[in-house]
């Protein structure tokens, strides 16, 4: 039997490089995919307490985690699709009208 | 056995995540992105959520990460122009107060586990979660459904050209 503090660790290591890309990488669909990571992490982590623990419920929690994931990526890439056709880039850094 | 299962799906999924942050052309970032959820399905397996790692290998890696693939292909990517950082030397403090946080979680997941819960049996059936879903949870489950039509509508509206 696996302890539960390793798959924390493991899941803490993934949401720290998930965090890494969202800050070191420009490209916006780099930093849609850095969230996903982020978000996978926090998968590992509700399945491992849902295991310690005994209870269905962080498994089922897995499950809207899921949902905001999808919805997630459709707004993302939507958003993804008007930013490229307007200013023929996708680095964030180019878009920044909204900035004083 | 399973312990060799999980440090050799913890390296693949940590190294399979760290591919995403180094390859230059997103494409090989998605498709490596893919074989980070595989190995973490594989994860789920060991933690005895079967149906989660089903459902996490054919909606995450079979279709948001198409999703993602699509898009990438539709927009026909000039290539990776890297430009004129301004937050170039922001890593030097960003990467040691990152290293920091890790080593905060660390320790206190290191302090936790020095206190282990009781483990009892539990399998993550198909019927255990749909009975879990359709009882405890019904509420939030309708509301995702709505949440998924206003994600769509959205993801609709800001993908027309002009509406």
């Amino acid at each position: 039997m696996i302890p539960i503090g390793w798959y924390l660790i493991l899941s803490a290591i993934l949401f720290l490089i998930g965090v890494l890309g969202f800050f070191i990488k420009r490209n916006i669909i780099a930093l849609l995919l850095s969230v996903e990571i982020m978000l996978n992490a926090v998968n590992l982590t509700f399945v491992a307490f849902s295991l310690q623990h005994g209870k269905i419920s962080g498994q089922i929690f897995v499950f809207f985690v899921l949902v905001v994931a999808a919805a997630e990526a459709a707004v993302g890439l939507a958003l993804v699709i008007a930013m490229f056709r307007n200013r023929e880039s996708l680095n964030v850094d180019r878009s920044n009208l909204l900035k004083w | 056995m399973i312990q060799i299962l999980f440090f050799f799906f913890a390296a693949i999924a940590v190294g399979a995540a760290l591919n995403v942050l180094v390859q230059k052309h997103v494409l090989y970032s998605a498709l490596s992105l893919i074989l980070m959820l595989t190995a973490v399905s594989v994860l789920f397996i060991l933690l005895q959520a079967d149906f989660l790692a089903v459902i996490n290998v054919i909606v995450y890696a079979g279709a948001i990460m198409v999703l993602f693939v699509f898009v990438i292909m539709l927009l026909n990517l000039p290539e990776d122009e890297d430009g004129a950082d301004r937050l170039r030397w922001l890593k030097f403090i960003g990467i040691p107060l990152g290293l920091f946080f890790l080593v905060l979680v660390v320790t206190t997941l290191w302090n936790l586990e020095a206190n282990p819960g009781t483990q009892p049996q539990l399998v993550g059936s198909p019927a255990a979660i749909g009975q879990s879903l359709f009882t405890d949870f019904v509420l939030p489950f309708e509301v995702t459904s709505l949440l998924i039509l206003i994600a769509l509508m959205g993801a609709v509206v800001f993908a027309k050209r002009d509406l």
